[in-house]
């Protein structure tokens, strides 16, 4: 047997992988867990004060309609997220699954690259169930909300290679504390609920510097038809974020795995 | 003619893990080491706990980068062709590290795949290992279901998926029962006897004297001695061993009656809390002589030395960790 080596350090076999583990559960199911959360907020939110607000001033769309391409956002995140962070932990410091993967021809770009793969694929199994959420709720404003789902992928790209890059540096379970720390104040500040006109000039400086807004900013104009050249800046921003991050994870795991 | 062939070459090789944390100190795991183990060759690391032999080990299987020294394994520099080298070797981790979200089959269908092996040489390749590590049967069970042996077994077998020329194993039988230790020596055996290289670590002296051709004695990241293991033995210790007890406390006092330091070479007087070790090449003999001595032990036992006295001689008796 003469093994040609895998391409790409293997990243592809790592996603096989996972598919593998996971084949007990359909997709669907999947993205049933994934939606149920932002599902709760959209009724709590979205329907029940959004009854109170009606109209979003200066968007002139109903309020759940307004809020629920942010959910959209923040669901892909989240399910990048688990994937890259609890999930990731637990087969580097329980399972040792990354330390049997490296003596294969299989590489640490490889592995890291995989993993974040991984965490995009489902953050697209998520955004695609949660569309379905929003056209049963009947809030689709326009055609173009279809490209949401693609425009998840940068989401679970930069979230999930930001959260591979921390997971590196855990020390135990309790240390993810400090992720709630950082998202919980993302999810409700960045724009999910209102837009970001609402704040003084100084804080909205600071909001518009965080990835959730702009993976809001671009789900949202997408979802609402609002097609306007700031959702590509938008884009970028999520690109270089991830690309920035994915490449301080690799080094980080090439550290944890090979010293 | 034996024609020799290395497929591992190092020298002055090491290993220093930068300090934890700021302010704190290197640490040197392997202090400048040579080896060389010819191809088809069964050899073994030994050493106490610390000693460098899992750092080393990795090294070995092309993972973590050599501080300094020179490293070929399979002719190649593991620095510049990791994954060329990798893709030649098999390697048995010391913790089981199973994929334990799948079955006994999966797991080795799944390893085939980072070897870039095809679906089909995967498929084939491992209902072959099934039958090698007796595991047939248990096929389609999940992983955590596997008693420690078999664990064990699934992990040589999936280090055997991509047909190794050289296999690494560190702490093979740690923790299994007697009888799954002697059928792991056994699969060992047989893979040595289809020319597979195997360098294993262990803390078990029966193991090394069973399975290794040669072996290094590892203490404090340096190579202490090397050899077969009848070679280490005639080297450093006599032929048999004598072991007297006496009640507690006088040891000391029958070393001196004994006359430790005029024995001849290589004879040695041992003190231990609870005995006493008379090396000896004929131990009836040493026994007569104790008695002739006035010497009226509890207990008198002659047995053959082994790489334990060996080790122990070599490494200490004090525990290093």
């Amino acid at each position: 047997m003469t093994p040609t080596l895998p391409r790409a350090g293997g990243a592809h076999l790592l996603v096989v992988r996972n598919l593998w583990v996971h084949k007990g559960g359909s997709p669907w199911t999947m993205a049933l867990f994934s939606v149920f959360e932002p599902v709760l907020y959209l009724l709590a939110i979205g329907v029940g004060i959004g009854g109170l607000v009606g109209q979003v001033p200066g968007v002139e769309v109903p309020y759940a309609a307004y809020i629920a391409p942010a959910l959209l956002a923040t669901a892909v995140m989240n399910s990048a997220l688990e994937e890259t962070g609890q999930s990731a932990y637990a087969k580097l410091a329980f399972d040792r699954f990354y330390h049997s993967l490296i003596v294969t021809p299989m590489t640490v770009g490889g592995v890291v690259a995989g993993e974040v793969l991984w965490g995009m694929l489902r953050g697209l199994i998520t955004g695609a169930g949660f569309l379905v959420v929003i056209a049963a709720f009947g809030l689709v404003q326009s055609p173009w909300i279809l490209l949401a789902v693609p425009a998840g992928l940068l989401i679970g790209f930069a979230f999930g290679a930001a959260s591979l890059a921390a997971t590196g540096y855990m020390r135990g379970w309790h240390d993810f504390q400090y992720v709630q720390l950082v998202m919980l104040p993302m999810f409700l500040f960045a724009t999910t609920f209102y837009p970001v006109t609402v704040y003084p000039p100084v804080i909205r400086v600071l909001v518009e510097t965080l990835p959730l807004y702009h993976a809001i900013e671009l789900v949202r104009g997408l979802a609402l038809g609002r097609l306007a050249p700031g959702l590509l800046l938008n884009a970028a921003y999520l690109i270089v974020f991830g690309a920035l991050f994915l490449v301080w994870a690799r080094r980080r795991w090439a550290w944890l795995l090979a010293s | 003619m034996v024609v020799l062939n290395a497929v591992i070459e190092a020298a002055g090789l090491e290993k220093t893990y930068p300090a934890r944390d700021r302010g704190g100190t290197p640490f040197r795991a392997v202090a400048g080491i040579g080896l060389r183990v010819e191809r088809g060759e069964a050899f073994g690391f030994l050493g106490p706990n610390g000693a460098g032999k899992s750092s080393t080990m990795r090294m070995l299987g092309g993972v973590s980068a050599p501080t300094a020294g020179t490293l070929r394994i399979l002719g190649l520099d593991p620095a510049a062709h990791g994954r060329r080298v990798r893709a030649r070797l098999g390697v048995v981790p010391q913790d089981d590290s199973l994929d334990v979200h799948l079955t006994v089959r999966e797991n080795l269908l799944v390893y085939g795949r980072y070897f870039g092996l095809s679906r089909k040489a995967v498929r084939e390749r491992a209902g072959e290992l099934l039958e090698f590590a007796r595991l047939t049967e248990k096929a389609d069970e999940r992983v955590e279901h596997l008693s420690g042996g078999m664990r064990r077994r699934l992990t040589i077998a999936r280090a055997l998926i991509n047909d190794p020329e050289i296999l690494l194993l560190d702490e093979p039988t740690t923790g299994l029962d007697p009888q799954a230790r002697h059928v792991l020596w056994d699969r060992l055996f047989r893979l040595k006897q289809d020319g597979v290289t195997l360098i294993l670590t262990t803390h078990y002296m029966d193991e090394a004297e069973q399975l290794c051709d040669r072996l290094v004695i590892m203490d404090k990241g340096l190579i202490a001695d090397e050899g077969s293991p009848r070679e280490l033995i005639e080297r450093h210790i006599t032929r048999e061993v004598l072991e007297l007890r006496f009640p507690p406390g006088e040891h000391e006092q029958v070393a001196v009656k004994l006359g430790r330091d005029g024995l001849p070479e290589p004879e040695r007087l041992e003190v231990l809390p609870d005995r006493l070790l008379w090396y000896a090449e004929d131990g009836e003999t040493a026994l007569a002589r104790a008695t002739a001595a006035g010497v009226q032990p509890i207990t008198a036992l002659v047995r053959r030395a082994t790489l334990e006295d060996v080790f122990l001689r070599l490494t200490g008796r004090s525990l290093t960790d």
